[in-house]
């Protein structure tokens, strides 16, 4: 994009750079290319620098601490992010919770948390998917009925990314069961993990990794105060929560990142004749995903600058193709980069105990791609699937 | 109206990212497009296919006085300055009425070839006979075994006695039938692949030694075959330098898939609308078929795709005056091969979704779905730009 990025914003990316270069810790650095990828202290120590800094949650309100850049500034920073790879400011905190609170909550909840979300202080995670309550998410039942001060909560959550990481959970839950629309009788509620009645359980998938839970109500009181906005408000502000700041849901940088490793890896190994990066086949796949993307990143820009323009927050449906194609794109990168490693992607990552403690460094090149490919899968399927995007498209752009 | 211009392009042109039209571009728009709502319905475009030239002498005309065919050339040769986005915009008008006048051969191939080789007094008199729609111009350089291989030349030129001698046959070159002035590429020396030794003539059509044999294409356009016979011009008719022909033709045929990818992007639109249309008013097992979730994620996906391929129209526009050759040839390659894709995607999945009538010669769909087919095939299709992309480096 450098012909439709200006020199201000080059100047701004290469600024963004060597902070990168500078300020990611020597930890964050080496796993990125691991897998599972980085610890929660990772995450939370470059949340920590970057706050320093002034930029963890560069798209909020000044006042809140955000940064007063424009849609193309906030866009590069992610995708730079992105294509180090650091580790990602916590979505569920800064385009998530963070969002909502600094829209639609009061003051005390703005001072409590804002400055809290930044700093990753509290760590939140998402309770909206139930067993029953997935694409239509309307349906959920998980209950909080008011007694005294409070309210008590019952039901379950599941798909919870990062609640065993999580000190609160921001959690729609249906507050009026008579409702007229099921979508009218849902609040916002937020919920400290710790208090009594909450249980988390981990699901193992299919990665090797430990990313989402079930998590259990079973008569959690919360206080009233916990709740965010109106009662019976909630649907609005989810619908909100999931219209913020979607530019950055196609994650170009990501499979960019992802691309350039399969070239690199490619280059270590063997074709028929010569070095499998040279393979025409091999070539001609990256340059298919290199055309995509680069159709992808200006239809982009055009949305960003849409908005902008629109100067309303209400979701654009437009994102629905952002979300649809940068996870397809995400995927085929993710499918690139297990097609290249073959045979070598077979190793748990147990390999490393069996080594014991000596295991060469380059194999965990290729030891984190097969579960980066499963893991790959669930980006067609979460924040809405791809079906429920072209369902967005055809009834919000098209009008059927 | 040329200062505005100049200075949306400059908001255009990345020191600030804006893809707005200003007011005058706007205006361009509408007044392009009025043009081809009045002038261009179906029954309108049959009977201008059916005419003796095949193309509308009175569009032409109007083109001409609304200032639409010099609009892209230099101010110095009676043109207007305008820039790629002003081509965008009318080619993409263009493509919603499917037009089928000769502005692609006369004033984008040869009009290119014009502004980027010829000395001033042939830019002047030129350029501006085809601003004012006095002269019409076709650019033959595809032969029969060329494909899409710009410098597969066999057509030969050689001087003797102080005049170029043209020996060869050129195929399909649009709308030449009709042309006053043919712009022939011809090898002056090496192999019959060599992309050294192509040079550029410019030939009065009516040149003694020239057969024209010119027939419609199967998208409602005009395209002949030309044979050169020992056709004779003298030495002035060199267009560029000798022998260094390859990058002018291959500067013509970006500017070609800029404007193509323009178009497309114009009748896909059509297509999509159109389509949509069809779902909300046909009715099958009691209710509008397009309540059945199948056909809207067929629909949701030919969206994605006329995005996608506005996103690259713009991309190809704006590279069009890039000047690092390698970044812009990997950038048109690109642009062509998502074209082909968007263009393949749109066409079939709007006849798939009209059904029956999606391939009766009646009804507009399968109209719009021809002149696809062939843009996916015009200045190189998917695979052909997809290979060449697998043998660059991605800039990016």
């Amino acid at each position: 994009m450098e012909l439709a990025f200006s020199s201000e914003e080059i100047v701004f990316r290469d600024e963004i750079r060597a902070f990168i270069a500078e300020k990611l810790p020597e930890s964050a650095r080496k796993n990125g290319g691991r897998w599972p990828h980085w610890s929660k202290e990772d995450v939370v120590t470059w949340q920590r620098i970057l706050n320093e800094k002034g930029w963890a949650v560069p798209h909020w309100p000044v006042e809140y601490g955000g940064t007063n850049w424009t849609a193309v500034q906030r866009y590069i920073f992610i995708e730079e992010l992105l294509r180090t790879p650091t580790p990602e400011p916590l979505s569920f905190n800064v385009n998530m919770v963070g969002p909502v609170i600094c829209t639609f909550g009061n003051d005390g909840q703005k001072k409590y948390f804002l400055p809290k979300l930044r700093n990753l202080d509290i760590w939140f995670c998402q309770g909206f998917s139930e067993p029953g309550a997935g694409s239509d998410l309307a349906s959920l039942k998980t209950s909080a009925v008011k007694d005294g001060d409070e309210y008590v909560v019952n039901g379950q959550k599941i798909w919870t990314s990062q609640a065993h990481n999580a000190d609160w959970i921001f959690a729609l839950v249906r507050t009026n069961p008579n409702a007229a629309k099921p979508q009218m009788g849902i609040s916002f509620l937020l919920i400290d993990m710790k208090s009594e009645g909450v249980t988390v359980r981990g699901i193992e998938t299919i990665d090797e990794s430990r990313h989402v839970n079930e998590v259990f109500f079973d008569n959690v009181r919360v206080p009233l105060s916990n709740i965010v906005g109106e009662e019976n408000k909630g649907w609005d502000y989810a619908k909100f929560l999931l219209g913020n700041e979607r530019t950055g849901i196609a994650r170009v940088g990501l499979s960019r990142e992802r691309l350039g490793r399969a070239k690199k890896l490619a280059a270590k190994l063997p074709s028929f004749n010569g070095p499998l990066a040279d393979d025409p086949q091999f070539k001609r796949k990256c340059a298919t995903v290199e055309m995509q993307l680069k159709s992808l990143e200006i239809t982009i820009m055009r949305i960003i600058d849409r908005q902008r323009r629109r100067n309303d927050s209400t979701p654009d449906p437009a994102t629905s193709m952002l979300k649809l194609r940068g996870a397809e794109i995400q995927q085929t990168t993710a499918e690139l980069l297990a097609d290249v490693a073959g045979p070598m992607v077979a190793p748990t990552g147990q390999i490393r105990a069996a080594y014991e403690g000596d295991f060469p460094a380059e194999l965990e090149e290729t030891l984190g791609i097969i579960p980066h490919y499963f893991n790959s899968r669930a980006a067609t399927i979460y924040g809405g699937s791809n079906e429920i995007q072209r369902n967005i498209i055809s009834k919000g752009i098209l009008g059927l | 109206m040329r200062s505005n211009v100049i200075s949306s392009l400059k908001v255009f042109w990345g020191f600030k990212m804006d893809f707005e039209l200003s007011n005058e571009q706007q205006l361009l728009k509408d007044s392009v497009s009025r043009l081809i709502a009045d002038n261009y319905d179906l029954q309108k475009r049959g009977a201008i296919i059916k005419s003796a030239d095949g193309y509308s002498k009175t569009v032409w005309k109007q083109l001409a006085d609304l200032g639409l065919l010099g609009l892209s050339f230099s101010s110095n040769y009676g043109g207007f300055d305008g820039g790629p986005v002003e081509q965008m915009i009318i080619l993409e008008a263009f493509g919603t009425g499917l037009l089928i006048e000769p502005y692609l051969a006369t004033i984008v191939l040869s009009g290119t070839a014009i502004q980027s080789a010829a000395d001033e007094n042939k830019k002047s008199e030129l350029l501006s006979a085809i601003s004012n729609g006095d002269h019409l111009m076709a650019f033959a350089h595809s032969e029969r075994l060329s494909r899409y291989q710009l410098s597969q030349v066999e057509t030969r030129a050689q001087l003797k006695n102080g005049n170029w001698i043209l020996n060869g046959e050129k195929t399909t070159v649009l709308h030449g039938g009709i042309a006053d002035t043919i712009i022939v590429t011809a090898r002056t020396k090496g192999s019959d692949r060599s992309t050294d030794g192509i040079s550029l003539f410019l030939v009065p059509a009516k040149t003694k030694g020239i057969t024209i044999n010119s027939y419609p294409t199967i998208d409602g356009m005009q395209a002949a075959d030309i044979k050169l016979s020992n056709v004779s011009v003298p030495q002035n008719a060199l267009l560029g330098e000798c022998d260094k022909g390859f990058l002018i033709i291959e500067n013509i045929e970006q500017h070609g898939i800029a404007a193509v990818a323009a178009e497309s992007v114009g009748a896909m639109q059509c297509v999509l609308d159109m389509t949509v249309d069809y779902l909300k008013t046909r009715t099958q097992f009691g209710r509008p078929i397009g309540d059945f979730q199948v056909l809207q994620h067929r629909a949701a996906d030919m969206y994605v795709a006329v995005e996608e391929a506005r996103s690259i129209a713009i991309y190809a526009a704006m590279m069009t005056t890039e000047k690092d050759t390698e970044k812009r040839r990997h950038a048109m390659a690109t642009t062509k091969a998502q074209i082909g894709i968007s263009c393949r995607e749109v066409g079939q999945g709007g006849v798939q979704l009209h059904g029956g009538i999606g391939i009766t010669e009646e009804y507009a769909i399968g109209h719009y779905f021809k002149r696809l087919s062939m843009i996916e095939r015009q200045f190189g299709d998917v695979e052909h730009h997809m290979t060449t992309l697998s043998m660059m480096d991605s800039p990016d």
